[in-house]
């Protein structure tokens, strides 16, 4: 069926389909409206999910951790501050392999405070041990809202699953959309039973122990071993979601990549973006072409190396400043794949669009503008740079 | 059930805290954990939340448990909000018709993870009006790090972070009268608490905890050999002197009633609580009478304040 929804709508919309057992609720600008609009279903007799108005994110992810190890489906969302209150549980989340779902609405992290988009809540929390599945549009965050759940509560994975939207760009924007049916999101979603739960009668479970250096090193090994099995499981439910739907995912979508000789490779809302600039560009003759990455995490490597190994050069362009001095954490990830390719492509940086700061065709042609140039002359100039931050003399 | 509080039939009861553990000997949080435990019906579950402590670590390190029932830790400032998750799972599940029976849910947690950390994490559960209990075994500073003050520590107390010297003199500030704050929440039961003879007031104030629907809160005097430096076989004879100076009142609030649970018949001078414990010892050097002064009038001006409140 189609409607008109925001992206919070859309995932607020999800989670009444899918009805939860428990959903830890606490607002912060932009992923606010999710439990807003959740609690009115709560209001209105629409899902029987025990709602908790927590006083926290720390107390949110509380929360879900002890509900989802209790044998409940638990599920919460949040956005930039929210998730970096959230840091030290979310590593206890991961490596108890429990799989509780979070809607993260990208904000811009503080200092100084901005309510606008960028990716710097998330990536902070890509080392986490949680899935990360980033969507460009509100179709793409209620479809990767559905999938979260049969894939991180697979028995091989088990992992918590972060379902990632632009905020404001995404998360309020209507768009068009196609929603399933509430039956089809419930077959397709199926029951939890975990094997061992805290409220399993016959078999009491003890969860979150001290683990001394005999067996630490184990339990980790494991959690790296889940995330390496999540990306086939990925790949299995996209296709088992395409038969319901039609809509067809992948680790990353190529856009008119088949000969493309320049490329970018970016993440989210900005691929809309870059896809009617890459059209453009072919319009011209320019063999232009998009990798928008869905999965960071688990990061699809050697796919992505794959899929531009016949490139001349690359711009991989990141939504938020890691500070290593050396590259967006987009970036360290690209260029260590394509680091076995026979031939690699020149690889430049650009660091955009931080904390809502707005990026437009004309900037992406400039993008291409500067690959062709490197292609041609094999001069790449400076690996690592901003774009759209006004110059020194504009801000005097 | 018999209502009398008979000792010998309570330990006949399954244990659900078993020996084996790694705690310190002459440690009181095992034996508050013990006996908070055994106010449950023999044929009812529970699930024990902890927050990071020694408790948690000397009870549950992999892959060993001392817990018969089930058990959640997570972190060392949530553990309150963790049983929120528990009990919220517990409700929804059983809602859903997935999970039979009653089940209990008891959080325990130190004072740093209660009276410092934690506060915000409890005030919200207790807000919430979870069905829970949550136990304070106060050991009046962080001792699983070794021995750093918290807001529990008393006044004078000697730790690694307020030590005695030339110019220091241990702790400059008075304890957090926590079991107030959570009055405040207007929970339906609050009470403070002590392992003591034949550990009747714990167990009855757990009993009532467990058994009363809501948020109930238990503050338990826990004492600890190592940071309050006294020989291990001390402990029933320290928690004892804590209650008979007034240090550590015995009392409850049952739906915004006060009501003293235990009057000593003698009240004994404080310095009979701080004697016998090494992080006081400073306070008996010649010249430093001033602040076992100051720690009696202390004291005795909250005791008369209790006295007020209690109608006694």
């Amino acid at each position: 069926m189609s409607n008109r929804l925001s992206g919070n709508e859309a995932v607020a919309y999800a989670l009444k389909q899918i009805n939860p057992d428990v959903m830890g609720a606490f607002p912060i600008t932009p992923s606010t409206e999710i439990p807003e609009y959740f609690a009115q279903y709560v209001a209105d007799g629409e899902v029987n999910t025990e709602y908790v108005t927590v006083e926290s994110e720390h107390s949110s992810m509380s929360v879900c951790i002890a509900a989802q190890a209790a044998g409940a489906r638990a599920v919460c969302a949040t956005s930039s501050a929210g998730l970096a209150l959230m840091y030290e549980l979310l590593y206890v989340a991961a490596s108890c392999r429990l799989p509780i779902i979070l809607a993260c609405v990208n904000r811009a992290l503080t200092g100084p405070i901005n309510i606008n988009n960028d990716h710097s809540d998330s990536m902070g929390a890509r080392d986490s041990g949680w899935i990360q599945i980033y969507a460009e549009n509100n179709q793409e965050a209620y479809d990767n809202f559905l999938m979260a759940m049969p894939i991180g509560e697979t028995p091989s994975v088990r992992l918590p699953v972060m379902t990632c939207m632009d905020g404001f760009i995404t998360s309020h924007a209507v768009e068009n959309i196609e929603l399933l049916e509430t039956d089809v999101v419930r077959r397709f979603i199926g029951e939890y039973n975990p094997e061992h739960y805290l409220l399993k009668k016959e078999n009491p479970l003890a969860v979150g122990p001290y683990d001394v250096s005999s067996y630490y090193m184990e339990h980790k090994v494991l959690e790296a071993e889940a995330m390496k099995a999540a990306k086939a499981r990925i790949l299995e439910v996209a296709a088992e979601f395409e038969k319901i739907s039609g809509r067809r995912y992948g680790l990353f979508e190529e856009y008119r990549m088949e000969d493309a000789e320049l490329a970018l490779v970016l993440i989210g809302s900005t691929a809309g973006t870059a896809k009617a600039a890459v059209d453009k560009l072919r319009e011209e003759g320019v063999k232009a072409g998009l990798v928008k990455i869905r999965v960071f995490r688990p990061f699809p490597g050697e796919e992505l190396a794959r899929a531009l190994a016949g490139t001349k050069a690359v711009a991989v362009m990141d939504k938020s400043e890691g500070f290593s001095a050396n590259g967006g954490p987009l970036f360290a990830e690209t260029r260590s794949a394509l680091y076995d390719l026979k031939n690699r492509p020149y690889m430049i940086n650009i660091v955009y669009g931080l904390g809502g700061r707005d990026v437009n065709t004309e900037d992406i042609e400039k993008v291409f503008g500067r690959l062709a140039n490197i292609a041609a002359t094999g001069e790449i100039g400076p690996v690592y740079t901003h774009m759209g931050q006004r110059s020194k003399e504009e801000n005097a | 059930m018999s209502t009398v509080y008979n000792l010998k039939r309570e330990v006949e009861k399954p244990v659900r805290f078993t020996g084996g553990h790694r705690l310190c000997a002459g440690c009181g949080a095992g034996i508050v954990v013990s006996g908070v435990l055994r106010a449950l019906k023999r044929e009812e579950r529970a699930v024990v939340v902890n927050a990071t402590s020694c408790l948690e670590v000397s009870t549950f390190m992999y892959p060993y448990t001392a817990y018969m029932d089930s058990y959640i830790h997570s972190a060392f400032e949530n553990s309150a909000a963790t049983c929120s998750g528990v009990e919220a799972a517990y409700n929804a599940l059983k809602r859903r018709g997935k999970v039979d029976g009653t089940v209990k849910f008891i959080t325990f947690g130190g004072d740093g993870g209660t009276y410092d950390i934690g506060l915000q994490s409890l005030s919200g559960a207790m807000d919430r009006g979870h069905d829970m209990v949550y136990v304070c075994y106060d050991n009046e500073a962080y001792m699983n790090t070794g021995i750093q003050r918290s807001s529990s520590t008393p006044h004078f107390a000697r730790t690694t972070t307020t030590p005695v010297g030339t110019v220091g003199q241990g702790k400059k500030q008075n304890k957090k009268d926590l079991t107030e704050i959570l009055v405040a929440h207007h929970i339906p039961y609050a009470a403070q608490t002590a392992p003591l003879g034949s550990f009747k007031d714990l167990h009855t104030k757990s009993y009532k905890a467990i058994y009363t629907k809501g948020p109930c809160f238990l503050n338990v005097l826990s004492p600890c050999p190592r940071g309050w430096d006294y020989p291990t076989e001390k402990l029933a004879e320290i928690a004892r002197l804590a209650v008979d100076t007034c240090v550590w009142p015995l009392y409850e609030v049952e739906e915004g009633m006060w009501r003293l649970t235990y009057i000593p018949k003698k009240k004994l001078p404080v310095e009979d609580f701080l004697r016998p414990q090494g992080r006081f010892r400073h306070m008996f050097q010649p010249g430093n009478e001033w602040m076992i002064e100051e720690a009696q009038a202390y004291v005795d001006q909250k005791w008369e304040r209790l006295l007020e409140r209690t109608g006694v």
